[in-house]
């Protein structure tokens, strides 16, 4: 086994030096063993060669044989020798070694060796290409008062060195120095010099126009499009922590569904388009609301449920929890008092028509946990929309309003239901409805408040029951 | 009204300036400074700096000088009617702005366009000031794309093309009802006049430099135009035969496509719902199909279905395969490039290097695989050493086989 050393990991005149000599002097790609300086030896280097054991290598011609490589290769090796991958230098020589006999290997893509070869460059290139884009100056006054441009960057691979001249040819007329944990390159105007390598805190922390690019990145984002993918395949996350723009991206994305729901209500109220002609068609549309900030939360709508022409409609206020993840009405633990508190008053649940003043859930995410919170009275407005459409496809003879938001959604103004609960109102289309209070209420409070307003509450239900009983002799209590 | 800061100001204006599509920095002559007097450099190959949450690439500074607008379209954000607040720029600060950002390596140039102030003349004239002034008082060798205004005089049209790399003209909507409903203001002859006046411009530079070496330059990235989808009814292949209609008529470089998105204040007129963002993307691939692949407008025709909308959940290439399956399975040792282009899963790509590959053997399913990204979509339709499709192509459900499962959007992601 023939240990072959290169001086520095992309020193391609360095590899294709020592490469030229072997293959003169007959190894055979399974004799050579490639590695940089200052790495350690291969620990296989002295024994001898994984099985199987490869062919017999031709035997070489003559001690003094020309040693051929075409253009496309030395093209493609020198980007190569660039990868950080170890075992690139193998791959070249064995490439090298094949082109003695196959001069047009690399013209077969399909060659799993010039396939190995074509991967590594375009690894390389596209690195390259995202230093040219990611390089971020800073600038400070030097000692003359003119600006020096420091960058800080972290490449894949190594290319600074191939990549300096680009940097010069558009910045030739600016001090500039790209630092890297590899080495330093710099640029004072007139020549290109190498340094050490430095660290990230030897670029300055601020910059002033930073602040103006980083308003413009914010600026220039249209939350209305989000392709949150899109953007980490050509900007991957480990570029992130040098790009002072992207400490700025997790928040764009949080607001983004915000912001698009302001614009889209801002610029309208309620749409003018037909209300939906079936309940099938409703259901639909309405996963398709984004009105209101709660139609955007990313939660599934939940419609009403119950029969059509139905003695009641019962109107709570939002759907829950439980409610969002089962996509019917009142399941949850207000839903099973409601249920009880129904029972005891006669009224049928199944015979009514149950649903919600609005559609979506609204919540805070505590931990796993999602916290009702109640809908704005601009909220409730909003989706008052989808209720009349309901309620023009559903016909409900009477109506029970379950809370002030409720309420709301029907009157159109927020009701006292201290005041105004007990007696029917009259809808504008005639329809009577009863307020009362919101079960959940109830599940609120406890001791002596607790059994008070129960108390109330299976009062107005009564006052309901009794209203179904006259109007529909066939309603009987259960 | 107080004076607003820069970054107040840059934030309005770019804010406004981001419906505009297109930011590439592509296809102009090759520049630099090695000599160390100007600043900046272009190659053929635009450079994308960063990456917005949005997906779109940040090339060039995209900015409006200003977006004071006399005129009243209803998709525009900037429109006079619209309650936005308005700022304003002068030519200085944003070439100042222009510098400063491009010495720190954050842009590739600038892409500069405004709403209408006084007169579309005025106004233009004031854009040509920011490119002159960036590339005579600064000797600016980067990238500038300059909005063109099609009512300004036509010979602002020209001068904006000799500092430019690009001007573009947007033709803002498919139809010219479209744009009479939408766009009062503007006039479809006048734009295409102003898009023909480019048109020969370009040509009349090429000519002049191919016999002179001094002669100047006249946007040697092109013309470029912008069309919105979804604000009105047109359909995909109403779309795609205008798109080629114009490449044809302009010799233009590209036909950028905007899915309309609501914006603020936006007029009752239009639609509040977005069209699906997939809808832009599919226009564009039968756009890159018809430039790249040799199809026609008659085979989108075809991948669209009666309907004239492209299929959303498979590509407008399959969808076509589809519905022409008699011409597959492809020898895809024998095929000719214009028939290996047709293949669903291979890309031109691919193609160079299956027809590289097959000169050296024949070729067998394993070596394509190393060839494409997938072999899975393609096998239905080709042939090789070693594998022959014939019952997979006949099957009635190979549309549901190939489509991408629907999948549960992720609400937290």
């Amino acid at each position: 086994m023939i240990a072959a050393t290169l001086p520095e990991p992309d020193d391609f005149e360095a590899w294709r030096e020592e490469a030229r000599r072997l293959v003169t002097q007959g190894h055979a790609p399974h004799e050579v063993s490639w590695r940089e300086a200052g790495e350690s030896a291969d620990l296989f280097a002295a024994r001898p060669a994984p099985s199987p054991a490869p062919a017999p290598s031709p035997a070489p011609a003559t001690s003094t044989r020309t040693v051929r490589a075409n253009r496309t290769f030395l093209e493609r090796a020198r980007l190569a020798i660039l990868h950080r991958d170890g075992a690139r230098l193998d791959l070249l020589y064995r490439i090298l070694w094949r082109l003695q006999d196959e001069p047009r290997l690399l013209d077969d893509p399909a060659d799993p060796d010039a396939c190995a070869l074509h991967a590594l460059v375009r690894q390389v290139r596209r690195d390259i290409h995202k230093m040219r884009a990611f390089v971020r100056f800073r600038a400070v006054r030097d000692a003359t008062g003119d600006p020096h441009y420091l960058a800080w960057f972290e490449p894949d691979h190594r290319i600074e060195r191939a990549n300096a001249a680009f940097f010069r040819d558009r910045f030739a007329s600016q001090r500039w120095s790209i630092l890297t944990p590899r080495l330093t390159l710099h640029w004072d105007g007139k020549s290109l010099n190498e340094a050490p390598p430095a660290r990230r805190e030897d670029v300055p922390a601020h910059d002033a126009t930073e602040d103006l690019w980083l308003g413009y990145y914010r600026a220039i984002f249209n939350p209305a499009r989000l392709k949150v993918g899109a953007m980490v395949k050509e900007m991957p996350r480990r570029y992130w922590k040098n790009l002072p723009e992207a400490a700025q991206i997790p928040a764009l994305i949080a607001g983004a569904q915000q912001r698009e729901v302001r614009m889209i209500a801002s610029g309208s109220g309620p749409a003018e388009n037909a209300p939906p002609a079936s309940r099938e068609a409703l259901a639909q549309a309405l996963a398709q609301c984004r009105r209101c900030p709660i139609g955007c939360n990313g939660t599934a709508p939940v419609p009403g449920e119950g029969p059509l022409s139905p003695q009641l409609l019962i109107l709570g206020e939002q759907p829950g929890d439980t409610e969002e993840r089962t996509g019917r009405p009142f399941v949850g633990p207000a839903g099973e008092l409601l249920d009880t508190h129904l029972a005891h008053a006669g009224i049928a649940r199944e015979q009514a028509y149950v649903t919600n003043a609005v559609k979506h859930f609204k919540f805070e995410r505590q931990g796993k946990r999602r916290l009702h919170q109640n809908p704005t009275a601009n909220e409730i407005d909003h989706c008052r929309w989808w209720l009349e459409a309901e309620r023009a496809l559903v016909r409900p003879r009477a109506v029970l309003a379950l809370g002030a938001s409720a309420g709301r959604a029907l009157l159109g103004r927020t009701p006292s239901i201290g005041r105004e609960r007990g007696g029917p109102i009259p809808l504008p289309d005639g329809t009577p409805m009863w307020l009362t209070v919101h079960p959940s209420y109830l599940l609120r409070l406890d001791g002596a408040a607790g059994t008070r307003e129960t108390e109330r509450f299976k009062a107005d239900l009564a006052l309901v029951s009794a209203h179904l009983a006259r109007e529909h002799p066939l309603h009987t209590p259960a | 009204m107080p004076q607003l800061s820069v970054l107040e100001r840059l934030e309005i204006l770019a804010d406004a300036a981001k419906y505009d599509a297109s930011c590439a920095s592509s296809g102009t002559s090759k520049r630099d400074s090695r000599d160390g007097k100007g600043l900046g450099s272009t190659a053929g190959m635009g450079i994308c700096h960063a990456y917005a949450p949005d997906g779109r690439c940040i090339s060039l500074l995209k900015l409006l000088l200003t977006n004071h607008c006399i005129f009243d379209c209803h998709y525009c954000v900037n429109r006079k009617s619209s309650n936005v607040r308005r700022a304003r720029f002068t030519p200085r600060e944003v070439v100042d702005l222009t510098l400063s950002f491009y010495r720190r390596n954050y842009i590739e140039g600038l892409f500069l366009s405004s709403g209408i102030v006084r007169t579309a003349s005025h106004t233009m004239e004031q854009l040509i000031e920011v490119a002159r002034s960036l590339r005579e008082d600064h000797d600016f060798r980067g990238y500038i794309h300059l909005k063109t205004i099609p009512e300004a005089e036509p010979e602002l049209v020209e001068r904006a093309g000799r500092w430019a790399d690009r001007v573009s003209i947007n033709v803002e909507l498919p139809t010219e009802q479209g744009l009479a409903r939408l766009a009062p203001d503007k006039k479809a002859p006048q734009i295409e006049g102003a898009m023909g006046t480019v048109r020969d411009a370009i040509i009349a530079g090429k000519d002049a430099k191919a016999r002179y070496r001094s002669a100047p330059r006249f946007a040697p990235a092109g013309q470029s135009t912008q069309m919105i989808v979804g604000a009105d009814a047109t359909s995909d292949t109403q779309i795609v035969e205008r798109a080629s209609t114009l490449y044809r008529g302009f010799g233009l470089r590209r036909v950028y496509y905007s899915a309309f998105s609501p914006i603020p204040s936006a007029s009752a007129v239009l639609p509040l719902k977005r069209p699906p963002l997939l809808r832009e993307h599919r226009l564009y691939q039968s756009d890159w199909l018809i430039r790249f692949y040799g199809f026609s407008t008659s085979d989108v025709r075809r991948a669209a279905g009666p309907e004239g909308m492209l299929p959303l959940d498979i590509d407008p290439k399959l969808a076509w395969a589809l519905e022409s399956r008699e011409i597959f399975p492809v020898d895809l040792n024998r095929a000719p490039r214009e028939m290996l282009l047709r293949v669903p899963g291979l890309g031109t790509k691919a193609v160079d290097a299956i027809l590289a590959a097959r000169r050296h053997r024949t070729l067998r399913l394993e070596d394509v695989a190393r060839l494409t990204v997938s072999v899975r979509k393609l096998r239905p339709f080709v042939t090789t050493a070693d594998w022959r499709p014939v019952a997979l192509l006949d099957r009635a459900d190979l549309r549901a086989q190939l489509a991408p499962r629907p999948r549960q959007l992720e609400l937290f992601a």
